[in-house]
């Protein structure tokens, strides 16, 4: 899986690193802007306040 | 045969490690998503609330003898600024109106239909224990007898805690005007704060409960109280 996307990504070295790092800041923003704020009210440290029976 | 089967199980073990190692990584970052993006938002969002709040308690009309005008609170806006000697000098928490998901990750929550701090009935307020700024984290320190003071644009509330307690997630009675009490004749002012227990964790509620020991209006200043 990421041998292959090594392989496919192009130019030196250097390059490619730099373009793994650019991809995943923009994976990261993703999850921190839409993904985690979804998916953490399924964690139980929202749940604060009282609920009805 | 043997090389393909052997190709095969290598391509496997690899997929299933990279798999795992993507999995691990996706809950650290969740992880720092929650123990420190959380912090950082719920910060930003006190910092802007203290700015509009010390600006509305400046601006707000007021009559001769210095009682400002009514403000309908907004949900998610800043009503009061709390303090609580007990929980340490620089913790100054600007709380908010309402308590669905976005309101309390400002901060502490106001829940919406109880009373205003000072006034007679219960002014119930819900806060995190943990994450978004944990403003309730160590709220299990504060014992009877400590002060909660509460600032608004009218003046100075101090709330004397008289009771902590550990109760099922189901006890909405106690955010009532009289708690425990429906049909309680209201002639207290008590304060409820609202947090979970145990930290991290959401199988019950820490409540702490205050009675209003001192009014003070805003022409007669802060009230003086140690560590505040």
């Amino acid at each position: 899986m990421y041998a292959a996307l090594w392989r496919v990504l192009p130019g030196p070295t250097w390059v490619r690193i730099l373009a793994v790092l650019v991809g995943f800041v923009a994976v990261s923003v993703v999850l921190f802007l839409f993904v985690f704020p979804v998916i953490e009210p399924l964690l139980p440290f929202d749940q604060i306040t009282l609920e009805g029976e | 045969m043997s090389r393909s089967v052997g190709v095969f199980v290598r391509g496997l073990v690899r997929g299933t490690g990279e798999l795992l190692v993507t999995a691990g990584a996706l809950v650290l970052l969740f992880a720092v998503y929650l123990v420190v993006w959380s912090d950082v938002r719920t910060a930003a969002a006190q910092s802007d609330l203290r700015a509009d709040f010390a600006a509305q308690t400046a601006a707000v009309d007021r009559d001769a003898t210095g009682t400002p005008a009514k403000i309908e609170p907004i949900p998610g806006q800043g009503i009061a600024e709390m303090t609580i000697p007990r929980l340490g000098e620089d913790w100054r928490w600007v709380v908010v109106e309402g308590v669905v998901d976005a309101d309390i990750a400002k901060g502490p929550g106001h829940f919406p239909g109880t009373a205003q701090p000072g006034q007679l009935g219960n002014f119930a307020v819900a806060g995190h224990r943990a994450t978004h700024g944990e403003p309730f984290a160590y709220l299990d320190a504060v014992v009877p007898g400590d002060h909660i003071v509460v600032r608004t644009a009218a003046g100075w509330s101090v709330y004397t805690v008289t009771l902590t307690q550990i109760v099922p997630p189901t006890r909405t009675d106690l955010i009532d005007p009289v708690p425990g009490q429906p049909d309680g004749v209201v002639n207290q002012a008590l304060i409820t704060l609202v947090t979970c227990h145990p930290r991290w964790g959401s199988s019950e509620r820490l409540i702490v409960t205050g009675l209003l020991s001192e009014s003070r209006s805003a022409t007669q200043g802060p009230p003086t109280i140690e560590g505040y």
